[in-house]
């Protein structure tokens, strides 16, 4: 099933021979990579193996030097991350782009509030968007509520308001970059059945993460990088936690 | 904040924690409350016509002035230079109301008066937006950029006067006394304005985009940035904002004094930057409001006031509103601790 441009169309997002060069520094060499629809990617790797900068050219953050990236196999060019963000790539960062000091609906709909009119002016629709996010809330199965302020919410609760976001921008695929580094054990375990709970409703997941134990828990697939290659892309049933170190350190050649 | 998760015995926060009673302009309402009173009690001039109209007309100023301080607290930044654009506007409003009453558009009813003052009101406008593209654009510290605008504003003030005042003239100098200097259903005129001004911008804050996306930058710029709020343009606009409260500041106290001098509102930067912080907006950005601005501004005036009645050497005044600027910000801290 190969589409005009020569790529997968059954495929969420298809990377190929991605390469990125920052000066004399070659970042990333010869990267292929598919996503299926609703599939939740593991992508590991030490650090400079390339991971962040992989990530940044999905985002549209800045354009590779070579190769070509497709969304259900239509050629795309991300040079801005408004570009990728229409396109349907959501990111969450690490930090979750929150506000502490507004409320988890205004955090939500944070750059794409609702409005309405009266006459020429146009005033915030508080209710409308307090009920959206109050069901996006009950879809994550998040005991989180719309009106109180972040400030006062646990880890786990912000987790929610940042997966709450990307379920109302309607994402195909979500980017998360290290979202288990700095939270509890507790929270970890929230964290990872929002992440399923997004691929149930459709999203597909790219997590970047160092956590072995969350990549094997959560991920359907796992691909390695090692200075700048991809090294191993295979299903988690296929593999191993001591096989993917390997990878990582190098200490197995490749996968 | 606590790191444990509680998903399933959430409750809800109880009333004296959240909303307007959580926050510090609530307690600064209530200290405000019981110095009026305590003031009414030990002197009976407190409570007479004549002294309220005084305080209401004095506190107005640096209460305009507070509410456009307040929104540049809330994106993160401050603005030191409102005390010299006030002078630089009123100065030089003075100056065109002399040159549109000696010229052809005298013949035209009330442009002598509308023409400088909208004038007026532009240049202080494009202060602020210089002001604003230093900061947001080029990426300065709102401290450097507005201490660097505060001494150019004076500066030229002075170049422009040599030192001189300025007094409104021509044949709509009544009309400009009436507007920046009468009263409306009893009120002075300044007063109304203030308050005018303070519910259009409580309801431009809480509920328009504008208002949700400036407390988006004031409480995490990357996150407002990522999120496609225009930070660059929402900080200019604060800026602009402040400056524009500052120049039509400067144009009421000319009417009130019948004169601008050179050296008109020196040093009301910090008093401006005091009232907005003791009525609760914080510096660290992301928190504030015009009732806030209205209170503190309100509080100091009282205090003020109090001390002339009640005879104490007016030299004492500064020391206490300091000492007050200190307390309000230390009973937040301790709240704060204690709600941990």
């Amino acid at each position: 099933m190969e589409s005009p441009t020569g790529m997968p169309g059954h495929m969420l997002l298809s990377l190929r021979g991605i390469a990125k060069s920052f000066g004399a520094v070659r970042a990333l060499d010869g990267v292929d990579l598919d996503i299926g629809p609703a599939e939740v990617l593991g992508l590991m790797g030490d650090n400079g193996a390339g991971k962040s900068t992989l990530t940044k050219i999905v985002a549209g953050n800045f354009p590779p030097t070579e190769g070509q990236i497709a969304l259900g196999g239509t050629a795309m060019v991300f040079d801005r991350p408004a570009a990728a963000r229409d396109a349907g790539i959501e990111v969450m960062y690490q930090d979750l782009a929150i506000a502490e000091n507004l409320t988890a609906s205004a955090n939500i709909f944070l750059g794409r509030e609702m409005t309405r009119s009266f006459g020429p002016l146009r005033f915030l629709d508080h209710s409308g968007m307090n009920k959206r996010s109050a069901e996006l809330f009950r879809e994550l199965k998040s005991e989180t509520r719309s009106d109180d302020l972040v400030k006062q919410m646990s880890g786990g609760q912000r987790q929610a308001v940042a997966i709450a976001r990307t379920r109302l921008a309607k994402a195909k695929l979500v980017l998360m970059d290290e979202p288990t580094a700095a939270i509890s054990v507790r929270q970890v375990a929230e964290v990872l059945d929002l992440i399923r709970r997004l691929r149930d409703g459709g999203t597909a997941v790219m997590l970047i993460s160092h956590r072995m134990p969350d990549v094997f828990t959560v991920c359907d697939r796992i691909a390695v990088l090692r200075r700048g290659r991809k090294v191993a892309d295979k299903p988690v049933t296929a593999t191993s936690p001591e096989e993917i170190t390997g990878l990582i350190t190098g200490a197995i050649e490749t996968g | 904040m606590s790191m444990t998760s509680e998903f399933t015995n959430i409750s809800r926060v109880s009333w004296h924690r959240r909303g307007f009673f959580a926050g510090q302009t609530a307690y600064m309402t209530l200290a405000f409350v019981i110095i009026c009173v305590l003031a009414a009690t030990f002197s009976g001039n407190f409570v007479t016509t004549g002294n309220l109209l005084n305080i209401s007309r004095n506190f107005s100023y640096i209460a305009l002035m507070s509410l456009g301080m307040t929104v540049v607290i809330v994106t993160g930044g401050i603005d030191l230079s409102v005390g010299s654009v006030c002078a630089l506007v009123a100065v030089c409003t003075m100056i065109a109301m002399r040159a549109v009453s000696n010229s052809s558009l005298a013949a035209i009813p009330y442009a002598t008066v509308v023409v400088p003052v909208v004038a007026g009101l532009l240049l202080a406008a494009a202060i602020g937006a210089v002001n604003g593209f230093f900061i947001a654009r080029l990426d300065l510290s709102p401290f450097v950029t507005t201490l660097g605008m505060l001494s150019i504003c004076r500066g030229l003030t002075y170049v422009i006067t040599q030192g001189r005042g300025q007094a409104p003239t021509g044949p709509g100098v009544q009309a400009f006394f009436a507007a920046t200097n009468g009263t409306i259903a009893g009120l002075p005129v300044p007063v109304v304005y203030v308050l005018v001004a303070a519910v259009v911008l409580g309801i431009a804050l809480h509920h328009t985009v504008w208002g949700r996306h400036l407390f988006a930058v004031g409480g995490s710029e990357p996150a407002a940035m990522r999120t496609g709020v225009r930070v660059s343009r929402v900080k200019i606009g604060a800026y602009v904002l402040c400056s524009l409260s500052a120049g039509a500041t400067g144009i009421l106290l000319a009417g009130w004094l019948g004169s601008a001098p050179a050296n008109l509102a020196s040093g009301y930067e910090l008093r401006v930057i005091a009232a907005s912080v003791i009525g609760g907006a914080n510096l660290a950005g992301g928190i504030g409001g015009p009732v806030g601005a209205v209170i503190g501004a309100a509080l100091i005036e009282v205090i003020r006031n109090s001390l002339v009645l009640g005879r104490v050497d007016a030299y004492w005044q500064d020391a206490l509103i300091g000492s007050i600027i200190i307390l309000a910000v230390l009973v937040d801290k301790l709240r704060g601790l204690q709600a941990k």
